[in-house]
């Protein structure tokens, strides 16, 4: 079990900087930083003084190379837009984003394990074709829009909860419905499918036949074993939250890190960029090695084969 | 799932079998998802085919006399502007429908881009597996890994906004779907008696892989296709309606969400019509790849 976490973990750590690599090298290659923290009308002059300044007359290598140094010290290099270190920025907003990612993971939850629980012990029925029509309707409903029409819906017709800001937990609640709503058709389809399968298993219908009610059935030993996968896709849904509050905090007016990061590529200020880029697959392979070792604590097939 | 019976209709003794091609026909004809998804994308490609002809104007013609004028069932609607003007005064129905072409057009190259990419590295690491199919394995990784949204949003940004950029960036960042049922597809199949022919009469591996593999990966590739559609027109929306997508004037679904929100709270309309074109044309292409997936693979072979 120790080897097996440790392989996964390496490999974790080796796919988060392969991404840093790809994304210093696509934003590096792709611009002249020195031209774009000088502005569009800067003279020549200006332009090359500023790339002196941060070390952007340096071939692409070593530039890399540096920036890993940095990384490994905790120093994300200064940002150009707001002129201070990049790695405090990130720490300033790192809390909101937790905050968001984790209430709408608690949506999702709360929406898509007892949709899909009730459809599954109801195959076909009128709540089956609800739970499979909310699930097709928020695959294809653009993020951004609901959070639009909530603003719409909440701002003027039904003043209930603010529509803008993050001071206080009532300001959370229309952010985390907006971006907990897309993980529900995967959370959703993954409870029903694994409960009509537990529910067809021979020791549930030993423990039928034993006389047990299908309340305490459900409780005792269908639910509990359907909802081991379902908690290692929750981990990986978690992860993706942090890329996806992007849309959600600019369209709520959260300071959080998805906001820092539309604001950092409008200004172009590449090495905030960068490390929001890093830190995002950080938290993502995280989530993933987390769900690894869940399933591998749960399922002795995986750590032994 | 509810399809199957199709699938099992008696047929009469003295009728000939069904031909493959006649079984699926039927399968098809009896989804009812798949007839609604595909009725919707036949539908809504005709629109972008022939906007030309349907709209009733200029979508990009500006009128600063009849701005932000509402829909017709709106006090002061009226049947010249069917679903009123935008911000500058033109035409929304007519945006609208030329909006369809961004959004299918996007979606069409940004997915067979992803394709492309896809299916070779899912094709190749699933034949020749091995240390191959370990680096294609860690590059899948390494992609998921990947804050897609972000990352896109910073390219266009820095490259600079054109539909050709937003579809290229689109389809380089969405191959993953393709490449883990490709690869597992093919190593199914390589292991089959008529691969095994095929080498011993002396083929290459790049003929069994044209002539053996691919014909049979052709309806899975065909699915995801349909599903990455609607995957893409969303990332395109997206990124329009942050700014750094197709740039104004042309008609795009996400951009004119974006240049509604300023008015949505006094004109709602402008924000709500582009949304719901955009939830018809993706449900569509979801249906129609869901159906597809129980069509050709019924025995639920995935």
């Amino acid at each position: 079990m120790l080897k097996y976490i440790l392989l996964r973990g390496l490999l974790a750590i080796a796919v988060a900087f392969t991404v840093s690599l790809a994304a210093f090298f696509l934003l590096n290659a792709a611009t002249d930083p020195a031209q774009a923290i000088a502005g569009e009308d800067a003279t020549q002059e200006v332009v090359e003084t500023i790339r002196a300044r941060y070390g952007l007359d340096q071939p692409l290598p070593v530039r890399y190379a540096q920036w890993l140094g940095g990384v490994l010290r905790g120093d994300f290099g200064e940002s150009y837009y707001w002129h201070k270190p990049v790695a405090e920025l990130v720490a300033e907003r790192a809390g909101t984003t937790i905050t968001l990612a984790l209430s709408a993971l608690f949506v999702t939850i709360l929406i898509a394990i007892p949709l899909g629980a009730f459809a599954a012990l109801n195959p076909n029925s009128w709540i089956d074709r609800v739970a499979l029509g909310v699930a097709v309707s928020a695959q294809a409903v653009p993020n951004f829009w609901l959070g639009l029409i909530m603003i719409i819906l909440f701002g003027v017709m039904m003043p209930i909860f603010p529509v803008s800001g993050d001071d206080t937990w009532r300001h959370f609640v229309l952010p985390a419905f907006v971006l907990g709503a897309s993980s529900v058709p995967a959370v959703m389809r993954l409870t029903r499918t694994g409960l009509i399968e537990v529910m067809g298993a021979d020791y549930i219908r030993t423990a039928r036949s034993k006389g047990f009610r299908s309340g305490a059935l459900l409780r005792r030993h269908a639910l509990r074993n359907a909802l081991l996968p379902v908690i290692s896709v929750l981990a990986v849904q978690l992860g993706q939250k942090f890329g996806g509050s992007v849309i959600t905090e600019s369209i709520f007016a959260i300071n959080g890190l998805g906001r820092l990061a539309l604001e950092s590529i409008l200004g172009a200020d590449i090495p905030t960029v960068q490390m929001l880029i890093f830190v995002f697959a950080i938290v993502f392979v995280a989530m993933n090695l987390v769900a690894d070792i869940l399933n591998a604590a749960l399922d002795p097939r995986i750590r032994i084969g | 799932m509810t399809q199957v019976e199709s699938f099992t209709v008696a047929v009469p003794e003295e009728a000939a079998p069904l031909t493959p091609r006649q079984l699926m026909r039927r399968r098809a004809l009896g989804h009812t998802g798949f007839l609604i998804g595909a009725g919707l994308i036949i539908a809504l490609a005709l629109i972008a085919l022939f906007a030309p002809l349907i709209a009733p104007h200029d979508p990009f013609v500006q009128s600063l006399s009849s701005r932000m004028l509402p829909p017709v069932w709106d006090d002061g609607g009226t049947w010249e502007h069917i679903l009123g003007t935008d911000q500058n005064g033109r035409d929304y129905l007519s945006r609208l429908i030329y909006g369809a072409r961004v959004s299918i057009s996007i979606g069409l190259g940004a997915a067979t881009i992803g394709m492309l990419i896809g299916v070779t590295l899912g094709v190749i690491a699933g034949y020749f597996g091995g240390w191959v199919d370990h680096g294609v394995s860690f590059l899948l990784t390494a992609q998921l890994a990947l804050p897609g949204l972000l990352l896109a949003m910073a390219l266009v940004f820095i490259i600079g906004p054109s539909i050709w950029v937003v579809i290229c960036i689109i389809g380089v960042l969405h191959w993953t779907y393709y490449l883990v049922v490709t690869r597992s597809a093919t190593q199914r199949i390589r292991n089959l008696d008529f691969v095994a022919a095929a080498a011993a009469s002396g083929a290459t591996p790049r003929q069994i892989i044209w002539h053996e593999i691919v014909p049979n990966l052709i309806s899975q590739i065909i699915v995801i296709f349909t599903f990455e559609l609607g995957i893409a027109i969303l990332a395109e929306a997206s990124l329009s309606f942050l700014g750094v997508g197709i740039q104004p004037p042309t008609p795009s679904w996400g951009l004119m969400i974006a240049e509604g929100k300023e008015a949505m709270f006094y004109r709602p309309w402008l924000v709500v019509l582009p949304g719901l074109c955009l939830f018809t044309l993706v449900i569509g292409a979801n249906l129609m790849g869901d159906g597809l997936r129980d069509i050709t693979a019924p025995e639920g072979r995935n």
